[in-house]
């Protein structure tokens, strides 16, 4: 089956600077893509070229089988975008809005449905100017998906969230899986990726430097496992053993080991403190978090 | 259910200019500065100045103070309060976001000139009845025709122009300070507020390479009780035109959907 989006050797060049260096995407139907990067790392341009708004320099670009830079009023019947800064309708209501933009389509989701999918029927007769940040962005969602769309763009959907509104906004992302939509979501939250996406690409410096799962990004699944543990008073580093002191990676207030092995280093680490008499009580064994591999991969080079 | 889109681009432009519509008169600052703000002016002239009988026709002086006022009625629905909303909407990504579904970008400017039409021609007739049964005003009915017409063209030319001139605004704080500071000098030397024979006239010259004059004249001449004919100044009419024309070129080449402070 043909990708939803498609994307081959995009490249955008502002004046001298080259925003965009050549990138590959795929984002296959019923997914949910992430596409992460730091800001200024050609992210919102490449999301941009892809809604329609921006020309590009140089490549392949298919969404939905169509060159955005070609899109018509029925391409745009198949898409939808939560943009990253878009205020609401000032003057309407929820419901006033989404009935605005159902006018748009020739078969748009019902209104009070959509209302609820967003969770704002309580809100639905309140002018927009009286929603929460929170709300707004939900209205945002519902705004998008009035349309009923086989495509939503999603640009950092919880930026400015509090840590429950963003657990709502995800559970509703969730739910545009169930719906079958295709979701292309940007975002600077490694958790916010983790958490929804089935894929994610990282982009830096105008190129992808990474793409995979969110277990395999970047080799996470492969990467060294971080062991930290606290020696008791007395005891220094250079008494462990040598195969573990070879591990040394830090050492602060907490001793820390990197290990590809952590299962047989736990063991030998365990063997020689209970040999001496002593635990290790904050002992942790920790793989990689996907931000720990983020911010490897799109650190500057020194 | 059919939707607008579906029955066609005229309904689609009717829907658009509903919520344009209903939005607009949620606006109070919107609502004052464009439709109490004529009326007030009205009041506070015929204090000033009197309401004598004046001219050839012996009508009242508010007679003459109706039509200056009616320019600036329409020029304030159709140009200042669009340059302000355009910019607002464009800052806040509305225009991006309107953009970003299927409606045709014609669709939503006929829309929004549409509900400037209508807040035009409904303020005049506030303006008119208010003027008729406070202080007499001479209501035109042969040259009502006219009227009209002058009103829908200078109405049409200036939301064009708004466009247009929304495109050197930066940013919302700036849209209203611009637009008075284009606007008032030319309401002055143009006879909206000021009869425009006391104007000296290498002023009524300079006056007159701008579109409100063509607007005020026009509808001087059609409200004027000695008028004779329909009302119409094909030369007003005219320039306004090309007014709307240059304003087509210059929103055609700079007019953008996307907020001025977006980063790349």
């Amino acid at each position: 089956m043909e990708p939803v989006v498609s994307v081959r050797g995009l490249r955008k060049q502002y004046g001298p600077f080259e925003a965009v260096r050549g990138i590959d995407l795929e984002v296959q139907r019923g997914e949910i893509f992430a596409f992460l990067g730091p800001n200024g790392a050609g992210k919102t341009t490449t999301v941009e070229i892809l809604e329609g708004f921006r020309d590009r320099t140089a490549g392949e670009v298919r969404v939905l089988g169509v060159d955005p830079a070609h899109a018509d009023s029925q391409w745009r019947n198949r898409v939808g975008a939560v943009l990253q800064e878009s205020n609401a309708e000032p003057g309407l209501t929820v419901r006033e809005c989404l009935q605005l933009y159902a006018g748009y389509y020739l078969e748009p989701r019902d209104i009070d449905e959509t209302i609820s999918l967003v969770g704002l029927d309580e809100k639905a007769d309140a002018e927009t100017t009286r929603l929460s940040g929170g709300q707004r962005r939900r209205l945002d969602v519902a705004l998008a998906l009035i349309g009923d769309p086989e495509l939503i763009f999603l640009d950092e959907p919880t930026t400015g969230f509090d840590p429950s509104a963003r657990r709502t906004a995800w559970h509703v992302i969730e739910g545009l899986r169930g719906l079958g939509k295709t979701v292309f979501l940007t975002t600077h939250y490694m958790d916010e990726a983790e958490q929804l996406a089935d894929r994610i690409a990282v982009i830096a410096g105008g190129e992808i430097v990474a793409e995979g799962t969110p277990g395999t990004l970047g080799g996470r699944n492969s990467m060294a496992a971080t062991i930290r543990f606290t020696l008791p008073a007395g005891v220094a580093t250079a008494e462990l053993p040598a195969e573990l002191r070879s591990l040394l990676a830090g050492e602060d207030a907490r001793v820390t080991l990197t290990s590809q092995t952590p299962l047989a280093h736990v063991r030998e680490l365990a063997d020689w403190a209970l040999g001496r008499g002593f635990d290790l009580p904050d002992l942790d064994v920790r793989r990689p978090t996907l931000e720990d591999v983020y911010l490897e991969l799109t650190k500057e080079p020194a | 259910m059919t939707t607008p889109a579906a029955r066609g681009p005229l309904a689609l432009v009717l829907h658009q200019a509903r919520y344009d519509l209903r939005g607009f008169l949620r606006n109070r600052q919107s609502r004052f500065f464009t439709i109490i703000l004529p009326l007030l002016f009205l009041v506070i002239f015929v204090s000033l100045f009197g309401n004598h009988l004046v001219g050839p026709a012996h009508v009242k002086a508010s007679t003459y103070y109706v039509p200056g006022l009616s320019a600036m009625a329409v020029i304030a629905a159709s140009f200042v309060n669009l340059v302000i909303s355009i910019t607002v909407l464009r800052e806040e990504g509305i225009l991006k976001r309107r953009r970003s579904t299927p409606v045709p970008a014609w669709v939503l400017i006929a829309g929004r000139t549409l509900t400037a039409i209508v807040v035009s021609l409904a303020t005049m007739v506030v303006l008119l009845v208010v003027g008729r049964f406070a202080y007499g005003v001479h209501l035109p009915t042969r040259t009502i025709g006219g009227v009209a017409l002058t009103a829908v063209v200078g109405s049409i030319s200036f939301c064009v122009l708004a466009y247009a001139f929304s495109t050197v605004i930066a940013n919302e704080d700036a849209a209203q300070p611009m637009v008075q500071a284009v606007m008032l000098p030319l309401y002055f030397i143009s006879g909206v507020f000021i009869v425009p024979t006391i104007i000296p006239s290498w002023l009524r010259h300079v006056a007159q390479v701008f579109p409100v004059e063509h607007l005020a004249d026009g509808l001087h001449h059609a409200f004027d009780p000695t008028t004779t004919g329909i009302g119409i100044v094909w030369s007003d009419l005219g320039v306004l035109a090309i007014w709307a024309a240059i304003g087509v070129a210059v929103a055609l080449l700079r007019f953008s959907w996307l907020p001025k402070a977006a980063s790349g």
